[in-house]
């Protein structure tokens, strides 16, 4: 990986347009669907992804997580940066 | 013969795609919809298309792509979308954008639709307007996909290519990504129904196809950061076929305008198969049960080289259409690939029809001009 290839991440994350979070029964699964994409997401990523509504700075979401999971922050900092960066290249992010 | 155990096995689809119409404004030639088109007065009714949506989204459907013809020449559109986006449905609309206004497109997207994709069918309006047989399309589609962006929905730029357009891929991308798509789908024709009628008309050189694929790879790094590029691939040239529908009956259900329900788009050109009709089955039962969804689903209806093939679940023997339309075999492997003994004669049909210096479009349901006719005895 070229240091290019690290996407700069949006400061308050909103899935992009025509991409949502989907509750599937019959899988029992979070499911994250976009145009002709359909991502099954577990556990933190989900939590993650239900946090990216535009209302809340990276921070925020980080700071949530370390609540939610009582685990290290920094430990949740590098996973949620790393989980957004993938967003970002797969164009599942707001610009 | 669908025991207990081979039913729970089965796994659930992701895809329906709803073909609400087959009535189009236009003309294309490359379209892959068939030769005999269903009838206004066969079509399903809006009630009959909720209760389909409701047994996809209970089979596991996810996703569901409202298609054609085009989807607006139905007065009951809105109804239609309505009740995909109340079954829980990823709600997907693709269109030419001729005969929907944008307070119709307002309404749509108020009542859930998430995506539209639009065709354009090349980036100078002449052209366009020769290949969708219908002038003045081009700007229209222009100023839809405009108002569409605009209403902060998301758009995909489909461009099917053949060998009028092939030239110019790398400016559909940058035209897609001026009107702001989120999205392109590089979608090389496919040769099925007008498609395959077409197919001397259509056919790019190999040397075309190459610089193409090229262009795209170039292409998909300088935009990275702005759109998503999807290729559907040329397989006429190919070593290896495409998975055609990630498999035979395995992730996806087509639904024709009067309700038959396919595994694919063009399985109706399978003599011998038999569709199971929405009218009269529950989709669930269509889906586990119907002959023609048992026909090739799985590996058991391989024969050789598929069969003991290390890539069989792969790309499950390609196409079971292709493989009919050039084998003359619906069972035999798709001659796309190189281990099929029909390869060479593939490859050879595609650099015969490359090489025609003349295009000449068969259009749906308009008159074939004399020059063309000549051709239709080969």
């Amino acid at each position: 990986m070229h240091e290019r290839d690290t996407p700069k991440l949006p400061d308050r994350p909103r899935l992009a347009p025509g991409v949502r979070l989907h509750f599937d029964t019959m899988r029992d699964a979070w499911v994250l669907l976009g145009p002709e994409r359909v991502i099954e997401t577990e556990g933190p990523a989900c939590e993650i992804l239900r946090r990216c509504d535009g209302s809340r700075t990276v921070d925020q979401i980080v700071d949530e997580l370390v609540t939610l999971y009582t685990a290290d922050r920094t430990v949740i900092a590098g996973d949620v940066a790393d989980m957004l960066a993938e967003l970002v290249t797969k164009r599942m992010l707001a610009a | 013969m669908t025991t207990p155990h081979a039913r729970a096995a089965l796994p659930a689809p992701l895809g329906l795609l709803a073909e609400l119409t087959h009535r189009c404004p236009l003309a294309c030639p490359y379209c892959s919809n068939p030769l005999a088109l269903d009838d206004r007065a066969d079509e399903l009714d809006a009630a009959t298309w909720t209760r389909v949506f409701r047994e996809a989204a209970a089979l596991g459907v996810l996703q569901v792509h409202l298609s054609g013809g085009e989807p607006a020449s139905r007065r009951d559109l809105v109804e239609i979308v309505a009740a995909a986006h109340e079954a829980g449905l990823y709600t997907n609309l693709i269109t030419s954008a001729i005969g929907l206004d944008i307070a119709r497109l307002a309404r749509l997207q108020e009542l859930g639709l998430d995506h539209v994709q639009l065709s354009l069918q090349d980036v100078d309006a002449a052209r366009a307007d020769r290949i969708a047989g219908y002038a003045g399309a081009h700007a229209r589609k222009l100023a839809f996909a405009r108002s569409v962006v605009e209403r902060g929905l998301a758009l995909t730029v489909n461009a099917v290519i053949h060998r009028a357009n092939i030239d110019r891929v790398t400016a559909f991308v940058e035209l897609a990504a001026s009107l702001g798509a989120g999205r392109v789908e590089i979608a090389h024709t496919q040769y099925y129904g007008w498609a395959l009628r077409n197919r001397r008309a259509l056919m790019p050189t190999r040397a075309q196809v190459h610089q193409a694929m090229q262009e795209v790879e170039r292409i998909r790094q300088r935009y990275a950061d702005r759109l998503v590029i999807d290729l559907v691939v040329p397989d006429y040239y190919a070593r290896r076929p495409k998975a055609c529908m990630g498999g035979w009956a395995r992730r996806s259900l087509n639904v024709t305008p009067s309700g038959r329900v396919l595994p694919c788009h063009a399985a109706e050109t399978i003599p011998g198969l038999t569709f199971w009709s929405v009218r009269e089955y529950p989709l669930q039962a269509i889906w586990r049960e119907s002959p023609a969804f048992q026909a090739f689903r799985g590996t058991d209806w391989m024969a050789e080289p598929c069969r003991s093939c290390a890539l069989r679940e792969v790309d499950f023997g390609g196409c079971r259409c292709q493989a009919l339309a050039i084998v003359g075999d619906a069972g035999a492997t798709d001659p796309a690939c190189e281990l099929s003994p029909h390869h060479p004669r593939m490859l050879a049909l595609a650099e015969q029809d490359s090489e025609d210096a003349d295009i000449h479009y068969r259009y749906r349901g308009r008159p074939v001009r004399a020059a063309v006719t000549a051709t239709q005895t080969r």
